[in-house]
């Protein structure tokens, strides 16, 4: 703990750890997220789901892609987040870096979820069936499974200091065995079976359809910083309703 | 250093011996569990012998993560695991100590007994050498995320449904890779680059989980 002591990060850093300053701070930010994530996210819906042309394979129904791939990407970027806000917390002694792991925790799972909901749904038309043990389909819900154990630990003890630390020490393992994970997944398919479907090599998409999904993922990205930022704020207004900045805001 | 560690590890192996059913719990375990498929599926010698190493390998998974409550739990409750933790010695040298041990009482006689649970689903001869071997080396993976699991419920109540939830998902690329060498093997096909895999895993977990599971046992120290 000595090769830092000499180091220092920017000021907004350290500001960023007392919890009133990262409540006010979010109170100032949260507006521009939410209307980002506003019209991103309706542009790139009306767009996808109205106007982009019909794929020439799957006909309509290939437009669930505007859900299922944003929600793909924001579960897998949402734990990285997690690990990171955790170790953060570890590294620097940060309550308020658990307090934003925690957070993310349940949205990512919330993310997660959906995509392997969108994706049973768009497989039923497109595959015939709901589930395929395709690699991909494989590590996502092994990723599922990785956020359930986080949740569950984060239930299991009471004391919230010491539910944080331990959830970043999971959460930090998990993140590193994940690309392990999914290299062994892959392996582990291509062995047993052909991969009948991927989901990755689209053979370049054209722009009319490819811009609504990224304005739909920059979009999903602007509103989890925002849904983050609200249940993070939630959180520290119950963590520190002891303190008296927090009986005074709640007086106004 | 060592000394610390030889002493846990001598310290712990004497206290199995005096109640051997904490040994021998998870291993009648693993065969009861192998025993269960056949009745299960079929009791067909061409069907078994096609999903033996599957079935083996996760009767192993089970059967150490049943065993994994010896590693922290008794000395958490009785207060030891504050003293060793204030021993004066790095922390890892004891999860290491303690990982050793769950090791020689889990997974080294798991290893010794899958010829016999590998004869009961049929398993071609020739792929039981690549069986044992994996699980030699596959095994001890499982011991240290394991411990990683182990040290983060100490304290938690309940906790045997709560740590294989957070480690089972940690342990599927040893299942893969460990069924994916046996497979390999009785098909004739070579093993090496598996078993090489499965090495540089349990290397690779070597490297980091003795730290996270220091960690966490400090961590948990905090409660209470």
């Amino acid at each position: 703990m000595s090769w830092f002591d000499n180091w220092h990060l920017p000021k907004w850093f350290y500001q960023m750890a007392s919890p009133k300053w990262f409540y006010d701070f979010g109170a100032r930010l949260q507006p521009w997220f939410a209307g980002l994530a506003l019209i991103l996210i309706s542009w790139g819906l009306v767009w996808g789901l109205l106007y982009a042309p019909a794929d020439y394979q799957q006909g309509n129904s290939f437009r669930i892609i505007y859900v299922h791939v944003p929600a793909a990407i924001l579960g897998q970027s949402l734990f990285l987040f997690m690990a990171v806000a955790g170790a953060i917390g570890l590294i620097w002694k940060i309550k308020v870096a658990f307090m934003v792991a925690r957070s993310a925790t349940l949205v990512g799972a919330s993310f997660t979820a959906l995509a392997l909901i969108t994706g049973a749904v768009w497989g039923k038309p497109t595959w015939g069936t709901y589930w395929v043990w395709d690699a991909r389909l494989t590590s996502t819900l092994i990723l599922l499974f990785l956020y359930t154990g986080v949740m569950a630990l984060n239930q299991a003890i009471p004391d919230r200091s010491v539910a944080g630390r331990a959830t970043a020490i999971l959460a930090i393992i998990g993140s590193i065995n994940i690309p392990i994970i999914k290299y062994s997944v892959d392996w582990w398919n291509t062995l047993h079976q052909p991969s009948t479907f991927t989901l990755t090599s689209k053979p370049s998409m054209p722009p009319e359809m490819y811009i609504p999904l990224l304005l739909m993922v920059i979009g999903c990205y602007c509103f989890c910083a925002w849904l983050i930022m609200q249940r993070t704020r939630n959180e520290i207004l119950d963590q520190e309703r002891q303190s008296s900045w927090v009986a005074r805001y709640l007086e106004d | 250093m060592m000394s610390f560690m030889f002493a846990i590890i001598r310290r712990d192996l004497l206290l199995v011996m005096r109640y051997p059913a904490e040994m021998l719990n998870p291993l009648m375990f693993f065969v009861l569990v192998v025993a269960l498929f056949p009745l299960g599926i079929s009791p067909e010698a061409s069907l078994l012998s096609q999903v033996a190493a599957g079935i083996v390998w996760v009767a192993a998974l089970l059967a150490t993560l049943l065993a994994l409550d010896i590693l922290f739990k008794a000395d958490f409750a009785d207060g030891s695991l504050e003293q060793l933790l204030m021993a004066h010695q790095p922390t890892w040298i004891l999860v290491l100590a303690k990982v050793i041990v769950h090791w020689l009482i889990s997974g080294l006689p798991l290893v010794l007994l899958s010829p016999l649970v590998a004869s009961m689903l049929f398993l071609p001869a020739e792929a039981l050498p690549t069986l044992m071997f994996s699980l030699l080396v596959g095994t001890p993976t499982l011991s240290l995320f394991g411990a990683v699991g182990a040290a983060l419920v100490t304290g938690v109540k309940n906790a045997g449904m709560l740590i294989s939830l957070l480690v089972l998902p940690l342990y599927i690329p040893v299942l893969i890779f460990g069924t994916g060498a046996v497979a390999a093997a009785a098909q004739g096909l070579p093993v090496s680059g598996y078993l090489a895999y499965m090495a540089a895993m349990l290397i690779f977990a070597l490297m980091i989980t003795p730290w996270a599971a220091a960690m966490a046992l400090k961590v948990g120290q905090m409660q209470g």
